[in-house]
């Protein structure tokens, strides 16, 4: 099928990616090509700093698609090799590897080349466009005592922070007076540079560099910046010389019409290396919108592109940096207050032509589309002011609310309509909005609520297929006294549908039914089939008990063995105080177990986990309580519990908390006369304090609240529910109550000991005893 | 190890795979995963388009089954993806005396 001509995309980039996608979406059938001259498939150059990540990085990780991608849309993808010419007139491309490709049309995506200015030894500078760039720029900073990146655009600054960040001193060198001049105004650069000198990255403006020597950067004043590795990232010039070749009309970039098309009708060109209208675009959000045009015109359907609003976002951890369209104009209006500065320029109709978020981005979603629509407004100041507390209803329907899965606000309202959906939960699951890194759930749980007048949310179903609560459930196990997953099923039809509640199905009549709960492992996540953490590749990581985080020196001997024995790619420290053995093969599980000799840690499980502890009165000069006696306790009366969601717990042996108790599930405190519980702490996603339970003269007490607790947790939260999420939803009062009242909590205490009696300590067992014969091995025994 | 009789490979035997679960297998170079459902047997490619997770390890219910990395759901009949526009490929697959079978499609 691709004998046939078709449409060549020339440039594996975002750009080449975005135009093959597009056309997809528009044309099952039409065969498409894809020549990338790098020898990766597209991948997010965007994220490109990732990749100098002091632990290396990998470029398969940036992605865009995955192979299968390639494959099921029928898009040939040749990788490493360039187009060397192009006869539009024959309609052919000829390939550096000597091949040629034919083609109705082809569509120019060749991006961009690292602008690197006339420098006296330049040579030896370093740019910071693709992978390769950042092997070498990682590798030259491992012995370096100083860097210097030569330009204070978004590019150099996301290089510099990168670079500060692999532990090497870095000064950034601009030619002008102000950093990011193409975006900022002169305010909002003067509040930059000093934010980018608080992440340790030096800032020397109004530096002109005239050469580079073996012991540094010279400027032209004669000044010289002693350091050894320079990276240049003054900016771009789009690739043109191929269209150039091809006799296309080219300026600074490959000229084309509204409709994309360049000076030859059957070429086409998006991205970086197009220049429409006089403007050359260096950022990825125009790419999109020219990638649809260019799909257009080539299904044949009328369209025109009119331009993009230049936005723009710096990806430097820290510093909230939003721009769009102009940062100074004929009307304009600034709330600035200390560290923040907030702008927005009006023309003199008084339509939004740009805005500058720094220090305080709310309402960038509103405020971008605003400049996008050109808005008009009468009082530009209090549009601002209303952005910074813009609701959910007041974002357009093409505010993207989640990132991390690229919905907007349009798709999820759309979504609870259809449905109609009633609660967050079954929003996130038909949309995923919000199940990624979760930080949206709460604007999606307000655009619920708007929706649905201001109702309170259906309750959260633990079968949403069947709408049935954790409550109807429980009330069905016990009047029915069903033992299993599988009965649940046939008694209500619970888990049969898509099956994701099975987990929680077996939490809930293992809490219910404890010592007489039947184990099913179709129901359990695979972590709870195989006892391992699954990892991304689909190896398993294994973490052996190390209770308080205290550990033999023969224990740490078995673990170098193991590592060497099975040729684990790596060993890592974890936060929870515990060694990570990564990378190991799911039938090489048992044998790892057996070699290594020390229970399971569970740190796969929807479970309790680590106690984190200090040093407390053994060795530390300020200790007030012994700390890891106490956590070894705490941890040893916990552990093999299951738990509606993992229970992360420490032990600090004074008020300043090196374990990190005040952040934890179950946090313990030694202060002067006794012991203070936290609960509903974290310091993931979500961080949140802890509040304060209890403060009681003895660990012995400390420990029999905190088991209280956990008790209470088991048995009330919904599935998946954190403590922190469980206590912000019924607040400590009440949990206080019944934790610390004298009956109840001697009712908790007694349910703990039952259920911990019926909890099994050391899955890893069943390395002898396996619950079937082939639990862990695949058909043909390896992968 | 297997044995090719026409175009259809035998992969192993039933006991090989637990009741509502999966199990990968090499076929033609092709990763598959089977699957031992109430009432019979499915077979996909065991490749998550999405980021490639081994959808033999995914939770499965009786007609679909979830990647374990990012919880994509796929249909075991149609192949098609729950709630998305993503698809992989249904393979056959038959019991004959104990042994499973898969043909590529």
């Amino acid at each position: 099928m691709y004998a046939r001509p078709g449409i060549l995309v020339v440039g594996g980039g975002i750009a080449g990616q975005a135009v093959c996608e597009a056309v997809r979406d528009r044309d099952p059938d039409v065969s498409i090509t894809l020549v990338c001259g790098e020898p990766h498939r597209p991948y997010d150059r965007v994220r490109l700093g990732s990749l100098l990540a002091p632990e290396g990085g990998d470029v398969e990780a940036l992605r865009l698609r995955p192979d299968t991608w390639y494959e099921d849309a029928g898009v040939r993808v040749l990788t490493g090799v360039r187009v060397t010419e192009l006869d539009p007139e024959l309609g052919r491309a000829a390939l550096a590897d000597g091949t040629d490709v034919v083609f109705d049309h082809a569509v120019l995506c060749t991006g961009s080349d690292p602008l690197v200015p006339p420098l006296d030894g330049g040579g030896g500078a370093h740019v910071f466009r693709d992978p390769a760039d950042c092997d070498a720029i990682r590798a030259a900073a491992a012995g370096a005592r100083r860097a210097a990146v030569i330009g204070g655009g978004l590019l150099g600054l996301e290089a510099a922070h990168a670079l500060a960040k692999l532990g090497c001193p870095t000064t950034v060198v601009h030619l002008v007076d102000r950093l990011m001049e193409r975006q900022l105004d002169g305010p909002a650069a003067a509040l930059l540079a000093p934010a980018i000198e608080r992440l340790g990255v030096d800032v020397r403006l109004t530096h002109a560099s005239r050469a580079i020597t073996p012991t540094g950067l010279v400027f032209d004043d004669g000044s010289e910046l002693e350091c050894d590795l320079v990276v240049v990232a003054v900016g771009v010039r789009p690739h043109v010389e191929l269209a150039r070749a091809a006799g296309l009309e080219v300026a600074r970039g490959v000229v084309v019409d509204d409709r994309l098309v360049t000076s030859h009708p059957k070429v086409l060109a998006v991205g970086e290396c197009a220049e429409h209208r006089g403007v050359v675009h260096g950022i990825v959000a125009p790419i999109h919108d020219q990638a649809q045009v260019a799909a257009q015109t080539l299904a044949g359907s009328p369209c025109a592109y009119a331009g993009s609003i230049p936005t723009a976002k710096l990806k430097v951890m820290g510093i909230d940096l939003v721009t769009a369209g102009a940062a100074e104009g004929p009307r304009e209006v600034v709330d600035a207050a200390g560290d923040s500065y907030r702008k927005l320029v009006a023309d003199p109709d008084g339509r939004v032509i740009g805005a500058v978020l720094l220090g305080d981005a709310r309402g960038a979603e509103l405020l971008i589309d605003a400049v996008r629509t050109a808005r008009e407004t009468d009082d530009p100041l209090a549009l601002l002011a209303e952005a910074s507390q813009a609701t959910a209803a007041e974002l357009p329907d093409s505010a993207q609310v989640c990132n991390c899965n690229g919905v907007c606000k349009g798709a999820i309202v759309e979504a609870i309509r259809e449905g109609p959906l009633g609660s967050t939960q079954e929003v996130v699951s038909v949309t995923r909005a919000g199940a990624g890194c979760g930080s949206c759930k709460p604007v999606v749980s307000e655009l619920l609520k708007l929706e649905r007048d201001g109702a309170a949310e259906e309750p959260a179903y633990l079968c949403p297929c069947r709408r049935l609560t954790r409550e109807q459930v429980a009330q069905l196990v016990r009047e029915q006294e069903l033992t299993s997953v599988g009965e649940v099923a046939e008694a209500c039809g619970a888990g049969r549908d898509c099956g994701a509640c099975k987990p929680g199905l077996a939490y809930l009549v293992s809490e219910l039914q404890a010592g007489r709960f039947r184990e099913e492992r179709h129901a359990r996540f695979i972590n709870d089939r195989v006892h391992a953490n699954i990892q991304n590749d689909g190896t398993f990581s294994v973490v052996p008990r190390i209770r308080g985080g205290v550990v033999t020196p023969d224990e740490l001997r078995r673990i170098a063995d193991v590592a060497d024995r099975y040729e684990l790619p790596m060993v890592k420290i974890t936060g929870g105080q515990r060694i990570d053995l990564l990378g190991a093969r799911k039938e090489q599980l048992p044998a790892i177990w057996e070699d290594l000799g020390m229970p399971s840690g569970h740190a796969y499980a929807k479970a309790v986990r680590t106690v984190k502890t200090c040093v407390g009165t053994d060795f530390c000069r300020f200790g007030l309580g012994d700390a890891i006696a106490v956590g070894i306790e705490l941890e040893r009366a916990m552990e093999g519990l299951h738990t509606p969601h993992k229970v992360k717990s420490a032990v600090s042996g004074c008020p300043r908390n090196c374990a990190e108790s005040y952040v934890k599930d179950i946090g313990l405190v030694a202060v002067d006369g006794g012991w203070e519980i936290y609960v509903g702490g974290a310091a993931g996603g979500t961080v949140r304090k802890g509040d304060l339970l209890a403060s009681v003269a003895s660990s012995d007490e400390a420990i029999r609240i905190a088991l209280a607790f956990l008790q209470h947790y088991r048995e009330r939260a919904e599935h998946l529910e954190r403590t922190y999420a469980y206590l912000q939803r019924v607040g400590i009062d009440g949990v206080r109550e019944a934790v610390l009242d004298p009956a109840e909590q001697a009712a908790l205490i007694e349910r703990y000991r039952i259920a911990k009696a019926a909890s099994d300590p050391d899955p890893w067992r069943e390395r002898d005893a396996p619950v079937h014969p082939r639990q862990f091995a695949e058909l043909d025994g390896a992968r | 190890m297997s044995v090719t009789i026409d175009t259809w490979v035998r992969v192993g035997a039933v006991g090989d795979v637990p009741l509502l679960e999966g199990r990968s297998v090499t076929v033609d170079a092709r990763r598959v995963a089977v699957f031992r459902l109430p009432d019979g047997w499915a077979a996909i490619d065991a490749v998550c388009p999405h980021r490639g997770g081994p959808l033999g390890d995914g939770l499965v219910a009786e007609r679909c089954v979830t990647c374990p990395l990012h919880g994509r759901r796929f249909d075991l009949v149609t192949g098609e993806q729950d709630g998305g526009d993503d698809v992989v490929a249904v393979h056959d697959v038959e019991e004959r005396d104990g042994e499973l079978w898969v043909h590529l499609t």
